[in-house]
């Protein structure tokens, strides 16, 4: 466990990286996570953030399957905004708990 | 080089001989896992393994309901291989094994290339597989990138991060 400061807010992650506390996140903490994984958000990948904390807010499993028929944004372009590995990247500038899906 | 640094997985080459059910997701769930990690993932069907391509046959895969000790009856009693014998058993399972993965999320096998060449993986054909059951790449699904020959394959395995998974 450690704490980093984004946008001027003490905020705990994990290990890994990922926000304990997903309540603390703003557009703000979204956009300096982004910056260290090597991401410049844009008003898509917003939109792609919205939908993965909400779903994650109803207790639902993320897949890539899902993601690719959300309607949001489909997988080829899931892959670019949040290149390498989009999944694990996405849900942790989204500031919620890594994925444990295996598809 | 020090001698016990770790070098990161970078690529895998997933090689697919086999066309049940079972056989074809190993192949699909490793290698789609593979794209979503970012590691450089390439897909080689052969033998068998090319229905799972074969647009005539890659949405109708079957699971062995013969000579298939693991296998069971719903609530966890042995299934008779006689059984198994009998007329659409083998497609009767199949389907409740396809509505049990529908269930867990997992795509068909269709959908599930989609998803792993949208993430940049490639799938490749046996050339010597091909021939010998005479498909063409125009029979085979259209991502498909190529029908290529072992040496082929083994030159795509350059590099000091990569694997090859017989699955």
């Amino acid at each position: 466990m450690a704490t980093k400061t984004y946008a001027g807010i003490n905020i705990e992650v994990n290990d890994e990286g990922y926000m304990l506390d997903s309540s603390q996140w703003s557009k703000e903490v979204a956009t300096e996570i982004a910056k260290d994984e090597g991401v410049e958000l844009t008003d898509k990948h917003f939109e792609v953030l919205d939908y993965i904390r909400n779903k994650v807010a109803n207790g639902e499993t993320l897949t890539i399957r899902g993601i690719n028929k959300s309607g949001v944004v489909d997988a080829k372009t899931f892959y670019q905004l949040f290149p390498g590995a989009p999944l694990k990247k996405a849900t942790k500038i989204a500031g919620v708990s890594k994925p444990e899906s295996c598809i | 080089m020090e001698k016990d640094e770790k070098v990161k997985l970078s690529k895998v080459l997933l090689i697919c001989a086999k066309g049940s059910i079972e056989d074809v997701y190993a192949t699909l769930v490793m290698g789609n896992g593979a794209v979503m990690e970012g590691i450089e993932t390439k897909l080689f069907f052969t033998f068998f393994g090319l229905d799972a391509i074969t647009k005539k046959q890659m949405n109708k895969l079957h699971t062995a309901t013969v000579g298939n000790p693991a296998m069971r009856m719903p609530g966890g009693l042995p299934f008779p291989t006689l059984l198994g014998a009998l007329p659409f058993v083998e497609a009767g399972v199949s389907a409740m094994m396809k509505n049990q993965m529908e269930k867990l999320d997992m795509p068909g096998v269709e959908e599930f290339l989609e998803l792993i060449v949208a993430g940049g993986g490639e799938i490749y054909g046996c050339k010597l597989a091909a021939d010998m059951f005479g498909l063409k790449q125009e029979d085979l699904y259209d991502e498909v990138k190529g029908i290529i020959t072992v040496g082929d394959l083994y030159a795509m395995c350059d590099g000091p991060g990569t694997q090859i998974i017989f699955t």
